[in-house]
């Protein structure tokens, strides 16, 4: 029986954690219950990117999206839409509901910017089903290649496309590839760098959970490009569900034999293994990746020689970022000149971005470069919630930087954003707002990247450290003005002595807010004063007195006693009993303490 | 499990798998609504979409959506199914039944001859 429809939903992480599964199962068993199991399908799909509204459901053919879905909402729309076809509009999103009809999903301001690439099969098609990834044309780039194209042409049209690196490096993947090519040791390996480590940032697990074929069919090609015949995915360990995708994946691919032995009944074989990493941020760097693999500490070496002449078991290897290889299939498919066509002069094709921080639609989104941040935050992200100003956005996980108001309108691509001292990295965009304090965020960074430092060179295990150190006496009250000074002097010698791109990107969360938001560090050194109101140590609580009615609530909560005054009188708060907890400001019910 | 030992081979399963993902894409083909409201549900308008469903299957046919509708107030005439082929006219059949349903997706849809007697202008006519 043909179903004659389709309820998509969500499998993502982010809607998986909050419910999608009950939700699907609801579904399965309202559906059955009806006596529609034979006409009505539920599938689960990959991240369709408006996380802030999950769990996330679509029906076909319809194509109307319902958000923030419950498992009680279910019996009605089974009723209601599957049944009788009235979709539910009290569940759609909002958005899409209007007086006369319901739009579709691509018109909304999440969507209408965005343009989707290597997400293209997310949210269309069951991930755990290869005939699905078929259906929108998976392996037909990979079987154009070997019957149609020499492994020269193949780096030729990579290298025409003009695509570069996403997991940050942004080094032109086509001649990545040539390097390795030209080597004549073997084996050569292609590896994927599925670790993602940057806090927050979800841009190539939602590939691999959503379209694991397009990641397995970029190796193969590449396989085919260099002369490789082993894949390994190194992927990291706290993403289980994109584990179990990819194993899936790959299993199916092989019964189908589009991995393995003579593909497509050529004498190119290709097969691809998953090494799981153990969570440490370094092991993102391609150098210490390749030595976790071998099963050596993940530590980085210096370079050259590079991978792409001596790399996994001393052999040539490429290394590229999962949504690198996502763009391959669809490079081959539709051509360098297509790909080319999008984005800047520098930086060609589309980008991954997970949007989150301060930002109304918090999700993952694909947009051409090119796209000015103003428009990502405002247009397609909502912009900022409760009527909060913009302050900045960082951009690039802990080895990125801010970028202020004033350069909200830069388009982005590799090359403008280490201009203003930030960087592209693998895609992660964190909003902040007025409420944020941007040496907390120094911080915050620093402390993470200390954590992560393998410690085998210097001046990263040691300048990063004492870079913290500042940081942490000027967060409390104790700065002095040389600190910015000594700062700036740690963090020029650390970026340009450290081993490997974790060292050497370290300082940029410090320098670009110094760069920008100089004024909040010194006011913390010489005021003792926190503009944002975040530093705990540097506020400081008091009473008002003309808002004070004297109920009493703040001195009966206050743990240590600091709150003195009398019934129906204005109270009073003892500032160095206080230990600034904030406890007193949350339970006053007539808002009057302020904290400064 | 079928071994794709060629690029025809892959064809093939991307031939018979787009029949069924291709209802999440374009609504650019065919398109055949059924009254599903009350008025159609009681006058037995179920029935009459599983044939429509099934002789679809049968008869191998891709880009062909079946959408279910509300009442459209002619609830004497339920159960009621419209055909749109794009560049045509919308076809509105009255009265239908199961058997009649395969005969209008077999001479309709497939061959392109709207069964005339079944539509509601030739009731009207009368």
């Amino acid at each position: 029986m043909l179903y004659r429809s389709h309820v998509m939903v969500c499998g993502g992480t982010g809607c998986t954690s909050s419910g999608s599964d009950n939700v699907a199962t609801a579904f399965v068993n309202e559906i059955k219950k009806a006596g529609l199991d034979k006409e009505v399908a539920v599938i689960r799909t990959g991240c369709f990117g408006l996380c802030e509204l999950g769990p996330v459901v679509v029906i076909y053919p319809e194509g109307v999206f319902y958000s923030k879905m419950k498992p009680e909402y279910v019996p009605e729309i089974v009723e209601e839409h599957l049944l009788k076809g009235r979709p539910v509009t009290k569940y759609l999103f909002g958005e899409t509901v209007t007086e006369k009809e319901i739009k579709p999903l691509e018109e909304t301001t999440f969507y209408k910017k965005q343009m989707r690439v290597a997400l293209r099969n997310c949210g269309i098609i069951d991930p755990e089903d290869i005939e699905e990834a078929i259906a929108m044309g998976a392996y037909e780039a990979l079987g154009k290649v070997l019957a149609t194209m020499t492994p020269e042409e193949v780096i030729n049209e990579m290298k025409k496309s003009g695509l570069r690196g996403r997991g940050g490096g942004g080094f032109p993947t086509g001649l990545k590839w040539e390097f390795a090519y030209k080597q004549k040791e073997t084996p050569k390996y292609v590896v994927c760098n599925a670790d993602e480590g940057d806090p927050g940032a979800f841009m190539d697990r939602s590939i691999m959970e959503g379209d694991p074929h397009s990641v397995l069919e970029g190796m193969a090609i590449a396989g085919y490009a260099i002369g490789a015949n082993h894949g390994v995915i190194y992927v990291r360990a706290e993403y289980p569900l994109a584990v179990k995708r990819l194993q899936i994946a790959i299993k199916q691919a092989r019964e189908y034999g589009l991995l393995g032995e003579n593909i497509f009944g050529t004498d190119f074989s290709f097969d691809v293994e998953i090494r799981f990493g153990a969570g440490a941020f370094v092991c993102g760097e391609e150098t210490a990746l390749l030595n976790s693999v071998m099963g050596r500490r993940g530590e980085p070496r210096p370079r050259p020689p590079y991978p792409a002449v001596k790399g996994l078991w001393n052999k040539p290897t490429i290394i590229n970022n999962v949504e690198t290889f996502a763009n391959v299939p669809v490079i081959i498919s539709n051509g360098a000149e297509w790909f080319s066509s999008i984005g800047t002069e520098k930086s060609k094709g589309t980008k991954v971005f997970a949007l989150t921080g301060k930002v109304n639609r918090t999700g993952l989104i694909e947009v051409p470069m090119g796209t000015t941040l103003r428009e990502i935050i405002f247009d397609i992200g909502g912009g900022i919630p409760d009527g909060k100003r913009f302050k900045a956005v960082q951009i690039g996980g802990p080895s990125g930087g801010c970028i202020p108001e004033e350069h909200l309108d830069t388009m982005i691509d590799y090359d403008s954003l280490i201009s203003l001292g930030a960087m592209m990295g693998s895609g992660g965009l964190v909003v902040m707002d007025e409420d944020t304090c941007m040496v907390n965020v120094a911080k915050f960074f620093l402390e993470f990247i200390v954590d992560e430092s393998c410690g085998k060179c210097a001046p990263c295990r040691i300048g990063t450290k004492r870079m913290l150190e500042i940081l942490d006496k000027i967060t409390s009250g104790k700065g002095e003005p040389e600190d910015i000074e000594r700062l700036e002097k740690l963090a020029t010698t650390v970026k340009d002595t450290a081993l490997c791109g974790l060292g050497q990107t370290a300082p940029n969360a410090v320098l670009s807010t110094l760069r920008y938001f100089r004024n909040e560090y010194e006011a913390h050194i010489n005021q003792k004063k926190c503009p944002a109101g975040v530093c705990q140590a540097l506020l400081s609580y008091s009473i008002v007195a003309d808002k004070c009615r004297g109920c009493g609530l703040c001195a009966r909560n206050c743990p240590v006693n600091a709150i003195s005054g009398q019934l129906k009188q204005p109270h009073v708060i003892n500032q160095e009993a206080c230990i600034k907890c904030g406890t007193c400001f949350e339970k006053c019910p007539f808002d009057a303490i302020v904290k400064q | 499990m079928k071994q794709v030992k060629t690029l025809e081979d892959l064809q093939k399963i991307r031939e018979e798998a787009l029949r069924k993902v291709n209802i999440r894409s374009d609504r650019a083909g065919t398109r055949i609504t059924v009254g599903m409201a009350t008025c159609g549900i009681a006058a037995g308008a179920r029935p009459v979409m599983m044939a429509i469903l099934d002789e679809l299957e049968k008869r191998n046919v891709s880009g062909v959506t079946v959408v279910e509708t509300g009442c459209i107030g002619l609830c004497k005439f339920e159960p009621i199914v419209e055909v749109y082929v794009p560049g045509h006219e919308k076809v509105t059949y009255i009265k239908m039944d199961p058997d009649k349903a395969r005969q209008v997706v077999v001479e309709h849809v497939i061959n392109g001859h709207p069964i005339r007697e079944w539509t509601l202008e030739s009731a009207e006519l009368e």
